[in-house]
């Protein structure tokens, strides 16, 4: 959940608690017998979980399901998806595994956590991959089934970690997953293949016990998913139920943890779970209705962006138009169509993507009409790493086009932030009748986080009236319609859509003249039509960026997008430790907020981490000629707050 | 699906009388002098009040080249676009407004070089889009390089020794993309062009029409041999629909299936092979005749080169399709209510 970052109520958010290694604060909860069972209850202030498995093995839904459960028993939360771009990788080998990483919390929490307190390895490839990140006197509950010998000559464990004290430093849980599915199954009468496949959910329901989440949502999510088949749906609820009952009765499971809602830090109202490309989608379908314009989507599917299409295919009862072009160029090309005939027209892509409709955006900033270009992006160069995140397309959307093409660039910072994203990015398309980049990543766009359910009231409004007639008068006194005659304040031509009587005109790209937009060759009408088109995207409305600095830092950290998370969390850590800092974060890229420069220039130090090598460091220093510090990783992977929290205090050392 | 009686009956109509005037923009019209484009611009804008449509509903777009100047030259709304792409801006156009007759404006290498994905998605797709291709086998805006259309051999500034592509049938290409109608015509047979472009006009979906036109700066009389008289009448073989295949002089030739390989042939028409003479059915449901048809022509020479309506069938058009699955939706689920869509089904409630 996003809060203010100087709340009265910061915790720190990942930061290590008195016990060392294990992370948060645990305390002995004095109601044993609180399971009904004589077991110990542990109340902990927060908690990560990784689950891991092979592609094939379902933990992406059962991290999805563990999410729900967690989000409707109210904990704050921030997810982790992390899958290789392979559908089904071989299996049992190291780029086959997928993992769900959960972090949940009784307060506000920034990331979905540093490292995990718990992990379960559903088999050795899953155990090897992720034990590096476990830190030591952590949990992990193992699918011992699979520790055979092929599945771990496989990855190269001669001999089996669970007994060559390659894992003594762990809390280990080892526990025959596969075998007591298939025994719990058995009077289903499923094929042993079959029985099997619901050992993720015998997991999830070991997990739901461990941590008290309520079970409902669960069974009624198996009963819908698997409505076809309620043969298979009551195998899933039973082995989910199993997994629960074997943790209620084991003895090797002698605690269980409470984490309690974290309703102190929460804003009254009510609130579900949501993913940023789902809070983009739902962003885009209220920006079509505050604008009373109908939602056209032209895209070509590509990860990490094609889930908003599929989002968006899901409610053609809102007027939501989806066409799936044959390719991206074809995506946008639809989509500046429909915005010329006067929808809100949107393409979404990723950083490949963004590449093939260059041109085409030169022509929505030479047209002058609305548009929205999302861009989930991942890993590059090329083809990169399509799973993965990364924040390396700042520049391109910046500056990756023909001529001098400006287009504001909007940011979100967490997923659900995507929402309100969506909305003001479409605001300023729709405002100045310009393209704009929505610019998302692959880690905002499948974390979660909960989301306080705005009143569609209080949504902006986005109407913008179309011409309806002349706006010129000829020095004959003419009434006429000049397409590229302006409005004074905003800069913004008339947007006029076919079927308007007497308002026919022609645009393309070619230069064109100043207010009549006929085509022009003339010299200085081109330098002026270059400044105009410049200064309309720098003139554009932005809020004034703020700066939390409660102690009078003299280091600056700015950010943009979705290292909000990590970044914050980081501060965190050093003002509970005494350390001032100051922290500013950027939703603006282009225009920039006008009281950046004067932020940027107060501090002695300014210290700029990105997933990528400096991007926006590299406009800043150009634009305000300070001496930014750029702090880099691109690996994939969102920032680790301790990681940010050590750089930072660095900085302010020196 | 419902087909409306015509998708035309959903563009307003005019309301006074038009003429070929109230077509012309107050551009001027900068095409080489002699180009082979001012007769089709003249077809274009004396057909259009054939129509009766409002003229504010109707758009043409296109993409880069010199038929693309096309668009700046109608007193309709209009796009000139970027190099291939007018299809797919003229799919997002007329799949978002049903009330608009689009029209798309291109060239051999526009559409069949840079262009050519898009023009094979939108035939497929059936779109109700008029697309009317202008090939004058050559690059004119660029100064003379061949084209996608160019016969094998030819020698331009950048084939010095000639060419060494095989040249692209657009005909045969959008039969190949399912293009439910396909028609070839000539720039300077107005009264030809005329009809082609009203057949076009009345088709459901998409309508691809090459029209072979001039450069007389870059490729001069690259269709003399269909134009001039004498030639034309052993040249050119004009389809019609219902009516035997037949041409040269006096309907000397005609063309019949070859009983053996199934594949059309021209013949001397004998009392004896004239009952055999292929009788034109752009109707039918198989483009395999059309297609048949398409490769009669010489690529090198265009000797027998038929013209007229190849193909003309009924498809699903996809924004009917399109707006039909809306109606559906709302049908099935009710207009979309957006405080019950951002709820969803699984939320709690914190109270202050």
């Amino acid at each position: 959940m996003t809060s203010q970052v100087s709340s009265p109520a910061e915790q720190a958010d990942g930061a290590e608690g008195a016990e060392g290694t294990v992370v948060g604060e645990q305390r002995t909860a004095g109601h044993p017998g609180g399971n009904g069972n004589g077991k110990e209850v542990r109340r902990l202030d927060r908690v990560i979980i990784r689950f891991a498995g092979d592609s094939g093995d379902g933990m992406q839904l059962t991290g999805d399901r563990f999410t729900s459960e967690t989000a409707s028993f109210g904990n704050d939360l921030s997810t982790l998806p992390n899958f290789p771009a392979e559908i089904r990788a071989p299996a049992g080998t190291l780029p086959g595994v997928s993992s769900f990483q959960l972090h949940f919390a009784d307060h506000d929490i920034l990331t979905p956590g540093d490292a995990p307190n718990v992990l379960v390895a559903m088999n050795p490839a899953a155990l090897k991959a992720n034990i590096g990140d476990v830190p030591r006197g952590a949990e992990i509950i193992i699918n011992t089934d699979e520790f055979t010998k092929r599945p771990m000559a496989k990855v190269g464990y001669a001999t089996s970690p669970l007994e060559d004290g390659t894992l003594d430093a762990y809390s280990i849980h080892p526990v025959p997953l596969t075998t007591l599915t298939v025994e719990a199954l058995k009077d289903f009468g499923l094929p042993r293949k079959e029985a099997e496949r619901s050992k993720n959910m015998f997991a999830l329901g070991l997990l739901s016990w461990m941590y008290h989440r309520p079970t409902e949502g669960t069974e009624a999510f198996l009963r819908q998913k698997f409505a076809k088949k309620p043969q298979i749906a009551e195998a899933n609820v039973a082995a989910f139920r199993a997994g629960w009952n074997f943790g209620e009765t084991t003895e090797d499971f002698a605690v269980s943890y409470e984490v309690a809602p974290a309703t102190r830090d929460f804003p009254t109202g009510t609130y579900r779970n949501i993913s940023g490309n789902l809070a983009l989608s739902y962003g885009l379908i209220a920006a079509g209705r505050q604008a009373e314009l109908p939602l056209y989507l032209g895209s070509y599917p590509i990860t990490p962006a094609s889930d908003i299409l599929h989002e968006l295919s899901k409610h053609k009862n809102f007027g939501v138009r989806t066409f799936q072009a044959e390719d991206e160029i074809a995506g946008i090309g639809a989509a500046l169509g429909a915005a010329f005939g006067g929808s809100l027209a949107v393409t979404t892509t990723s950083g490949p993507g963004v590449a093939l409709k260059s041109e085409t955006i030169g022509l929505a900033v030479s047209l002058e009409l609305p548009l929205l270009i999302v861009d989930i992006q991942r890993g590059g160069p090329s083809t990169g790493l399509p799973t993965k995140t990364e924040q390396a397309d700042l520049l391109q959307a910046m500056y990756g086009r023909n001529g001098e093409a400006p287009v504001p660039i909007v940011a979100p910072r967490t997923p659900a932030d995507c929402f309100d994203a969506a909305l003001d990015a479409a605001r300023i398309a729709l405002t100045y009748r310009t393209p704009v980049f929505l610019l998302s990543d692959g880690y905002l766009a499948n974390g979660s986080e909960p989301w306080r359910i705005p009143d569609v009231a209080d949504l902006p409004d986005l109407k913008t009236p179309f011409a309806a007639g002349p706006n010129h008068e000829l020095a004959d006194g003419t009434e006429v319609f000049w397409p590229y005659k302006r409005d004074p304040r905003t800069l913004a031509r008339p947007w006029a859509v076919p079927g308007t009587p007497g308002l026919e005109h022609r645009i393309g790209g070619i230069e064109k003249q100043d207010g009549s937009g006929n085509i022009s060759y003339d010299p200085a009408n081109h330098d002026l039509m270059v400044r105009t088109r410049q200064a309309k995207i720098d003139n554009i409305t932005v809020p004034e960026l703020t700066v939390d600095d409660p102690c009078g830092a003299r280091t600056l950290v700015i950010g943009w997008g979705s290292t909000y998370g990590p970044i914050t969390a980081a501060v965190r850590r050093l003002r509970l430790a005494g350390v001032p800092i100051a922290q500013a974060h950027l939703r603006h890229l282009n225009p920039f907020p006008g009281n950046l420069g004067e932020v940027l220039k107060r501090y002695d130090k300014v210290v700029v981490p990105e997933m990528n090598l400096g991007q926006l460091a590299t406009l800043i220093r150009a634009k305000y000629l300070v001496d930014a510090q750029s702090y880099n990783q691109v690996n994939g992977m969102p920032f680790k707050a301790e990681q940010l929290a050590t750089v930072l205090k660095e900085a302010t050392d020196d | 699906m419902t087909e409306a009686p015509t998708l035309l009956s959903l563009v307003p109509k005019a309301e006074a009388k038009q003429s070929m005037k109230d077509f012309k923009s107050d551009q001027e019209v900068r095409w080489c002098p002699g180009c082979g484009d001012y007769a089709v611009l003249a077809a274009v804008q004396g057909f259009m009040p054939e129509l009766g449509l409002a003229k504010e509903n109707i758009v043409f777009v296109s993409g880069i080249g010199c038929s693309s100047r096309f668009p700046y030259y109608m007193n309709t709304y209009g796009m000139h676009s970027i190099h291939g792409r007018a299809p797919a801006i003229a799919t997002g156009l007329a799949t978002s407004r049903r009330d608009l007759s689009v029209w798309v404006v291109t060239g051999d290498g526009d559409a069949l070089s840079i262009g050519g994905n898009h023009l094979i998605h939108a035939l497929r797709r059936n779109v109700n889009l008029k697309i009317l291709l202008f090939n004058n086998r050559i690059y004119g805006l660029t100064k003379g390089q061949y084209s996608p259309t160019s016969e094998l051999g030819k020698v331009t500034k950048s084939t010095p020794m000639g060419s060494l592509d095989a040249p692209f049938n657009p005909v045969s290409l959008a039969l190949g993309a399912e293009a439910g109608f396909v028609a070839r015509t000539v720039d300077s047979d107005r009264k030809h062009l005329t009809e082609v472009l009203r057949a076009a006009a009345d088709h459901q979906g998409t309508a691809l029409v090459e029209i072979y036109q001039n450069c007389n700066i870059f490729n001069d009389g690259a269709f003399e041999v269909l134009k001039d008289k004498d030639q034309a009448q052993e040249a050119v073989i004009r389809l019609e629909h219902g009516q035997p295949i037949r041409f040269g002089a006096e309907g000397s030739k005609g063309v019949v299936r070859n009983q053996r390989t199934g594949d059309l042939e021209v013949v001397t028409v004998t009392p004896e092979n004239e009952s055999r003479i292929l009788v034109h059915d752009a109707n039918g449901a198989s483009p395999t005749t059309a297609f048949a048809l398409s490769r009669l022509a010489d690529p090198d020479t265009l000797h027998q080169t038929p013209i007229g309506v190849f193909r003309s069938v009924g498809r699903p058009v996809y924004d009917t399709l399109m707006a039909e699955q809306l109606e559906t939706a709302v049908d099935q689920h009710g207009k979309g209510d957006l405080a019950s869509l951002l709820t969803g089904n699984d939320t709690w409630t914190v109270v202050g």
